[in-house]
C-alpha cells in the first residue's frame, strides 16, 4: 500500500522547507517592491553617483588626510578609519581591563574583591550613553587649560587635549609628541569601562567553570598564586571564554556608532552629515548597515578561529 | 532542485508583479494630507523645542514661539482650532526624515530654504515662504578677546551636525584659508554644553538662534556675538513636494498673515474688520482677503473665513515677530530684514486675488 503524501516522511520536511522559504521569498520581494515603488514615486531611485561629489564639510580629527574639496566616499572611509581606530584600540583595553577585574573576583585579598564586583555592578547597570555624556562633560571637559593642566609623569592631561610624551607649555599652549583629542578620549575610556565590566563577568564565569580540584591541584604541586591561575586555570576557563568574549567585541564594535554624543567623528558620525547633505538615506543607510555588518563578521571570524585554537585539541 | 528554484524565482517575481500593479490611484485633485488632517483632528507638526523666541516649552507644558505661531495658524485655518496640534521635538537630522515619512505634517523648525532641500533629486521637501530672514554668525566669550572671524584661525568651532552652519562654515573657512576644528555634535544643547564648558573658541549658527540661545546661559553678558556674517539664512517652514494642495494651503495662511499686516489688520481689530466689510460692499479687497465675498479658502480647500481664524488665533505677521522675537521678548531682535516691505524690508506677500 502506498502511503499518502500527508505521512511522507521523506516528502514531508520537503514541503515545509519550501513553505518557509517561499514566505522568506515573498516578504523579502515586499519589502524591496515597496521600497522600489515609493523611491521611483518620490524620485529617489537608488543611485550611487552622488558618492564622488565633493563632500564641502570637515572632519575633526582624521587619520586618513581629508579636506572638504574631497568626495563623500573619502569622508566616509576617513569615518570608517576613525571607527576603526576606536575600535581596536577598544578592544585591546576592555580585555585587559576586563581580565584585570575579572580574575580580581578571585583575589584572596577582600578589598580587591569587592573592588571589583563593585565595579562590574556600578557600570553594567548604567547606560552607555550616559556613561560616555559623563565622561565628556563631566570629566573631560572640567579640566583646566594652560598652566592650571594636571601634570603628571610624560602626560599632561588638559580642556585642549591630552599630551603624551615630552610636554612643554609655549605660549599657554600644551605641546607634546602626542596629542589626543577628548573626544576620542571619552569615547574610548568610555567604550573600555564600559566593555571592562562585561567581559570581567565573562571571564569569572570562565574562571568559575574551573572544577575547585584542578586549584587544589595546583597549589599541592606547589605552584605561586600567579602560576596557578596563568597556567592552569586561565588555559582552561579561556574555553569557557572566548565564545561568550565574541559578542561583547561585537557589542563594543556596534557601541562605537555612539560616538556622536561626545562630538568624536566616526562613521555614523560622518555619515550622518551625509545623509543630510545628500538627502540619499536609503544608500547611507545601507552603507553604514554593510560596513558595521563586514566588521562584526571579522570580528566574529577571527574570534572563531581563536576559539578552535584554545579548544581541546582531540587526537 | 533546479526546477523547483525556477519556481520560487517565478513565484517571487509574480508577487513583485502584483506589488507593482497595485501602485497609486491618486490623480484627482485631492490633497490626502488635508483629509487626514481633518480626520485626525489634530495638526502634528515638527519643530526644535528648545528654542527660546521660536520654539519652547512653557512651565505649563504649552509651546511658544515664532515657530509655533506658523503651526497654529495653519491649524486654525484648516481645523478652526488654534490648539489642535501635536508638537513633535526634531533635532536637524531627523527633521526631512520625519517630514518625508509622514510622521509630521508640517516642518516649522527654523530650516533654511536652500535649493538641494527644495530639489526632488535632493530632500524634495515644498518651501512656505520665509518666515524669518536670517545670516549665520559666530558667538565667543567675552573674556576671549576675539573680535573677527580671523581670529578664530585653528581653533575649535563647535556647530551642530546636519545643518546649512555646517557647510557654511567649511566654505567660509575655505574662502579664507583659515585651518580649524569642526567639533559635531547631534543635538543643540550638547553644542552648547561644549561650548560653554570651554572646549570651543566659538560656537556658531543662526544669528538669531545665537540670540535665543544666550538668554538661557548662566551669564548672558559673558558672551558677545561677532560682527561677521557668513551666510544668508532665510528660515522656512515645509511640507513634503508630493501634496500640493496641503502645500498651497500652508503657503496661503502664512501669506495671509503677512498681508494682514499691510492692511493693519491684528488679533485685537479683526472682528471690526469684519463687519465693516460686511458693511461696506464697496470695499472688495477686504471683503475677498476676510471670506465675505469670493472663494479663496474653497480653492485651497480650507474654510471662507480661514484668514480671520488665522489671524484670531495668533495676530498678523508684526505681531507674531514682535511678542516672539521682537521687543516683547527677552531676544529684543530688531525686525531688520523682517519689516513689511512698505518699511523696507522683505516681507512681500503675493496679492490675494
Amino acid at each position: 500500500m502506498q502511503t499518502p503524501w500527508w505521512r511522507n516522511r521523506r516528502l514531508l520536511p520537503l514541503l515545509v522547507q519550501a513553505a518557509v522559504g517561499l514566505m522568506v521569498l515573498v516578504t523579502i520581494a515586499f519589502l524591496l517592491g515597496n521600497l522600489v515603488r515609493n523611491l521611483s514615486a518620490a524620485g529617489l531611485l537608488l543611485s550611487w553617483r552622488w558618492l564622488n561629489l565633493p563632500a564641502g564639510f570637515d572632519i575633526s580629527e582624521t587619520l586618513l588626510p581629508f579636506n572638504a574639496e574631497l568626495p563623500y566616499w573619502r569622508a566616509l572611509l576617513a569615518g570608517l578609519v576613525n571607527t576603526v581606530r576606536v575600535v581596536l584600540i577598544g578592544l585591546v583595553g576592555a580585555t585587559l581591563l576586563g581580565t584585570l577585574a575579572g580574575t580580581a573576583a578571585f583575589s584572596s585579598n577582600g578589598l580587591l574583591r569587592r573592588l571589583s564586583r563593585t565595579y562590574v555592578e556600578l557600570v553594567r547597570n548604567v547606560p552607555l550613553l550616559l556613561q560616555l555624556l559623563f565622561w565628556y562633560f563631566v570629566v573631560f571637559l572640567s579640566l583646566p587649560n594652560g598652566p592650571a593642566a594636571i601634570q603628571l609623569p610624560w602626560v599632561v592631561l588638559a580642556k585642549s587635549g591630552l599630551y603624551l610624551g615630552s610636554t612643554q607649555l609655549i605660549d599657554g599652549v600644551w605641546q607634546g609628541s602626542l596629542r589626543i583629542t577628548l573626544e576620542f578620549a571619552a569615547l574610548l575610556t568610555g567604550l573600555i569601562i564600559h566593555s571592562g565590566a562585561f567581559i570581567a563577568e565573562v571571564v569569572r564565569g570562565g574562571v568559575t567553570a574551573v572544577p575547585a580540584g584542578q586549584w587544589e591541584a595546583a597549589r599541592s604541586l606547589g605552584l605561586s598564586a600567579g602560576q596557578t591561575l596563568s597556567r592552569v586555570v586561565l588555559p582552561q576557563a579561556l574555553r569557557v571564554i572566548v565564545p561568550a568574549l565574541n559578542s561583547q567585541y561585537i557589542s563594543l564594535a556596534k557601541n562605537s556608532s555612539l560616538a556622536v554624543a561626545c562630538g568624536y567623528s566616526d562613521l555614523y558620525s560622518v555619515a550622518e552629515t551625509t545623509l543630510n547633505q545628500t538627502g540619499r538615506a536609503v544608500e547611507v543607510v545601507l552603507i553604514l548597515l554593510g560596513t558595521y555588518l563586514a566588521m562584526d563578521l571579522v570580528i566574529s571570524l577571527l574570534m572563531n578561529r581563536l576559539n578552535q585554537l584554545v579548544q581541546i585539541q582531540e587526537r | 532542485m533546479a526546477r523547483r528554484q525556477r519556481l520560487l524565482i517565478t513565484l517571487a517575481g509574480l508577487c513583485g508583479l502584483a506589488l507593482v500593479g497595485c501602485a497609486n490611484d491618486e490623480g484627482t485633485l485631492q490633497s490626502q494630507k488635508l483629509a487626514l488632517i481633518k480626520g485626525r483632528g489634530e495638526l502634528i507638526c515638527g519643530v526644535q523645542g528648545t528654542l527660546p523666541g521660536f520654539s519652547s516649552v512653557e512651565r505649563d507644558g504649552s509651546y511658544v514661539g515664532l515657530d509655533v505661531d506658523i503651526c497654529r495658524a495653519a491649524a486654525a485655518a484648516v481645523l478652526g482650532d488654534p490648539d489642535k496640534v501635536q508638537y513633535r521635538d526634531l533635532n536637524p537630522s531627523e527633521r526631512f526624515a520625519a517630514l518625508a515619512s509622514g510622521e509630521v505634517d508640517l516642518l516649522s523648525r527654523n530650516t533654511t530654504y536652500t535649493l538641494s532641500r527644495d530639489a526632488a533629486g535632493g530632500n524634495g521637501l515644498s518651501f512656505a515662504p520665509v518666515v524669518f530672514y536670517d545670516g549665520q554668525g559666530l558667538m565667543v566669550p567675552k573674556a576671549s578677546g576675539i573680535t573677527g572671524i580671523k581670529g578664530l584661525s585653528g581653533k575649535p568651532i563647535c556647530v551642530e551636525t546636519g545643518t546649512t552652519s555646517e557647510l557654511n562654515l567649511a566654505d567660509r573657512m575655505r574662502e579664507l584659508k583659515q585651518a580649524y576644528t569642526p567639533l559635531k555634535f547631534q543635538t543643540s544643547d550638547q553644542t552648547y554644553a561644549a561650548y560653554l564648558q570651554g572646549r570651543c573658541a566659538a560656537v556658531t549658527t543662526d544669528r538669531s538662534q545665537l540670540a535665543a540661545k544666550r538668554t538661557g546661559f548662566p551669564n548672558p553678558d559673558a558672551h558677545t556675538l561677532l560682527p561677521d556674517v557668513i551666510s544668508k539664512e532665510p528660515l522656512a517652514p515645509a511640507t513634503v513636494n508630493g501634496d500640493p494642495l496641503w502645500s498651497d494651503a500652508v503657503r496661503w495662511t502664512i501669506y495671509a498673515l503677512m498681508q494682514a499686516e499691510e492692511l493693519g489688520i491684528t488679533q485685537a481689530n479683526v472682528e471690526a474688520k469684519v463687519a465693516e466689510a460686511k458693511a461696506n460692499p464697496n470695499l472688495a479687497d477686504l471683503r475677498r482677503f476676510l471670506g465675505v465675498e469670493g472663494d479663496f479658502g474653497k480653492q485651497l480647500g480650507l474654510s471662507p473665513d480661514f484668514v480671520v481664524k488665522a489671524l484670531k488665533a495668533v495676530g498678523n505677521y508684526g505681531e507674531i515677530f514682535e511678542r516672539n522675537v521682537g521687543s516683547g521678548s527677552l531676544l529684543r531682535l530688531e525686525r531688520g530684514l523682517n519689516r513689511s516691505w512698505k518699511s523696507g524690508g522683505l516681507i512681500y506677500a503675493p496679492p490675494f486675488r
